[in-house]
């Protein structure tokens, strides 16, 4: 029973940190329709930027963790707007195949830049936030960086939801969604709702680059892949371009993960968790909480 | 339009030949006046910390046998390469530095997995290799130009589950390998033997993928079967967050490795704290107060400010003037006279002790057993083979 327990909560820690990080992946491709494949090296550079600004504030302590993980997001984010206004806004109007292979050029200049900047060894991540773990009768321990991912995972969740439905810049956002044109001209700068956009996704995959270094303190240049593709599988499986769909499908893959690794399937964590994608296309193309769309002609 | 394609090919070739013939200036075999040593190691990516304590090593060797004024009255080139830990560099990197840089042996590599890329290549053109670390047995299988300079896995795990036994006194042992790293599963496997011959029992076998972050489902499953020790053939990247892992999860009961753990980075991967009650078995301990370790170790730290050698530079030295050894004794940098030079290679004096060269090349000799005490690596004991 306690092993089921411990089974629970590893997979939705391990869950929460796919939710995250697929919230940016499903934000941006709810505004733009856009897979930006990127996502899982801005989540990288988070992490890097986290590892320096760490320098500047007291080890686990809750006001120096603060202060790096603002500080990171704010990195991204502008690293995000960059990155967009560069890459991607030239080819905007191009046909969405243009884009998305754009997107991963981007996404290997990032990976190659940071093994030329930041070195190709694995680095050691610090201790950002007070650890401590929660040890209890039966044997459970829940870790202090666990919790945090829950916490933040759930705070970034309500916030987006607050900025997309109820603030000025997330009507715009909707809009912008709905109909690029029309949206311009009631008089939307699309330009700036889209950098928008990608400064918040850019914040939301740094905010999950710092927490998964903060749980798995080992990072490199190259360790957004398979964490990012994991994301990618969790958004889809939720229904992409759905804010909530992201964090159920984070917990699902997180769970499923967990279950196989558990029944003494390791070797196979992996296929399972594509195999899961797979499936998910093949039954339910919109995803878990996605809406049935009709083609707009 | 034919002609013109032609031209095309022609021109192809000559800018071929051009680029062959201006590659390589000390190339041309016997009759050059140098003498060419290649090396492939890890010099980035995942296994950095050995690869660059290897190559550091090696380095040191090259070094003071250039000071030494050279062999056979030729002067040394060496050349190395970097395969960035990664599967599918090495055997072009071998094909290279045979078929480009000339060299007369290749030096290389800690990782068993890649040492076995590069050394059906090095086989095939009978260019004799040397592994300074590899210690999986197949390395040295491939074929009599492959040698190497340390003790091999089923040793290795004889002599950790004799540890197991009656040191750590654990008749319960839970094992937890990469089975992407052929030196793991290796490991595992010829612990496992003696362990359960010897009247032990594996309560859990779990497995991984090297690259893997999360280990916590693996190991709650090994903490529910109550083992009374762990033990983790893997590298140090991982064995440092499994770990670290384990302690989190509650688990307190001593941890083991071998000399893939051979990096001070483990200690910064798990910290300090978690490393408490873990035990791994390697080549050599700078603690050692034999006269030629200790003169390996004050040159190795006049050369790298003061940095202590571990196992991997040790080896890697080793590697470096066995081979030199024997290409004095051959008087010749020829295939097959070095080869049997180096096969009969027998107490070479070196930085990891008494190096004989067995009939399957491989060296017989001590292993020592390294535990983690206060954040430091302390010695604990010496095993003879």
């Amino acid at each position: 029973m306690t092993e089921l327990l411990q089974q629970v909560i590893n997979g939705l820690a391990l869950g929460a940190i796919y939710a995250l990080i697929a919230l940016g992946y499903t934000m941006v491709y709810g505004v733009l329709r856009f897979i930006n494949f990127a996502h899982s090296d801005i989540f990288m550079v988070g992490a890097f930027s986290g590892y320096y600004l760490a320098r500047f504030a007291p080890e686990a302590s809750v006001a120096g963790g603060v202060f790096v993980l603002l500080g990171a997001m704010a990195i991204c984010a502008l690293l995000g707007v960059i990155i967009e206004k560069l890459a991607y806004r030239p080819l905007r109007g191009r046909s969405t195949l243009t884009a998305l292979i754009t997107a991963i050029g981007v996404s290997l200049l990032l990976q190659n830049l940071g093994q030329r900047i930041f070195g190709a060894n694995p680095k050691s991540f610090p201790t950002l936030f007070p650890l401590h773990y929660f040890k209890f009768e039966n044997g459970l321990v829940i870790a202090s960086t666990q919790i945090l991912v829950f916490v933040v995972t759930l705070v970034l969740l309500f916030a987006l939801r607050h900025i997309v439905l109820k603030t000025r810049i997330g009507t715009a956002m909707r809009a912008l969604s709905f109909n690029p044109v029309a949206a311009s001209l009631v008089g939307i700068n699309n330009d700036r709702v889209i950098s928008f956009t990608f400064a918040l996704g850019s914040a939301l995959a740094a905010a999950g680059g710092i927490l998964y270094a903060s749980n798995y303190p080992s990072i490199d240049p190259l360790m957004g892949t398979l964490p990012g593709l994991k994301a990618f599988v969790a958004a889809v499986l939720g229904g992409i371009g759905n804010i909530a769909g992201a964090a159920v499908g984070g917990l699902v893959l997180g769970l499923v993960e967990t279950a196989v690794v558990g029944l003494g399937g390791s070797t196979y964590r992996d296929a399972v968790a594509f195999a899961v994608l797979i499936l998910i296309l093949l039954l339910r193309p919109n995803g878990i909480l996605g809406k049935r769309q009709s083609e707009k002609v | 339009m034919k002609s013109a394609s032609l031209r095309v090919l022609a021109a192809v070739i000559a800018g071929a030949v051009l680029l062959a013939s201006c590659s390589k200036s000390g190339g041309g075999g016997a009759a050059s006046d140098s003498i060419s040593i290649g090396e492939f190691a890890s010099l980035t990516g995942k296994e950095a910390a050995f690869g660059q304590s290897s190559h550091k090593g090696t380095q040191l060797a090259i070094d003071e046998l250039i000071a030494g004024g050279g062999l056979l009255g030729k002067k040394i080139e060496f050349v190395y390469e970097d395969n960035r830990s990664t599967p599918g560099e090495s055997a072009t990197i071998a094909k290279k530095l045979i078929t480009r840089d000339k060299v007369v042996a290749i030096l290389g590599e800690v990782a068993s997995g890649r040492s076995l890329e590069a050394a059906p290549i090095a086989q095939a053109s009978k260019v004799p290799m040397i592994s300074p670390s590899s210690t999986n047995p197949k390395v040295t299988e491939t074929g009599d130009y492959i040698f190497r300079v340390c003790f091999t896995d089923p040793f290795q795990g004889r002599l950790l589950a004799q540890f197991a036994k009656t040191t750590l006194k654990a008749q319960k042992v839970a094992i937890i390998s990469d089975v992407a790293a052929p030196y793991s599963v290796g490991l595992a496997q010829f612990f496992r033997e003696p362990f359960l011959a010897g009247g032990g029992q594996i309560v859990s076998e779990q497995k991984y993928t090297g690259g893997d972050k999360d280990f916590k489902a693996q190991l709650t499953a090994i903490k529910s079967t109550n083992p009374e020790a762990i033990m983790i053939p893997g590298y140090y990247t991982e064995a440092g967050l499994i770990v670290a892992q384990a302690r989190q999860l509650g688990i307190t009961v001593p941890m083991f490795g071998g000399d893939g753990w051979e990096a001070p980075e483990l200690l910064q991967i798990a910290g300090p704290a978690a490393l408490e009650g873990t035990y791994y078995s390697t080549h050599f301990s700078s603690e050692n107060t034999d006269p030629l370790v200790q003169k390996f170790v004050a040159a190795y730290k006049a050369k790298y400010n003061g940095e202590t050698p571990d196992a991997m530079a040790a080896l890697g030295y080793d590697s470096a003037m066995l081979l030199a050894d024997a290409i004095k004794r051959a008087g010749s940098t020829e295939g097959p006279k070095l080869r049997d030079a180096l096969a009969a290679t027998k107490d070479f004096p070196g930085a990891t002790g008494a190096t004989t060269l067995d009939a399957h090349r491989d060296a017989s000799k001590s292993a020592v057993i390294i535990t983690v005490k206060d954040g430091k690596f302390k010695y604990v004991e010496t095993i003879a083979p």
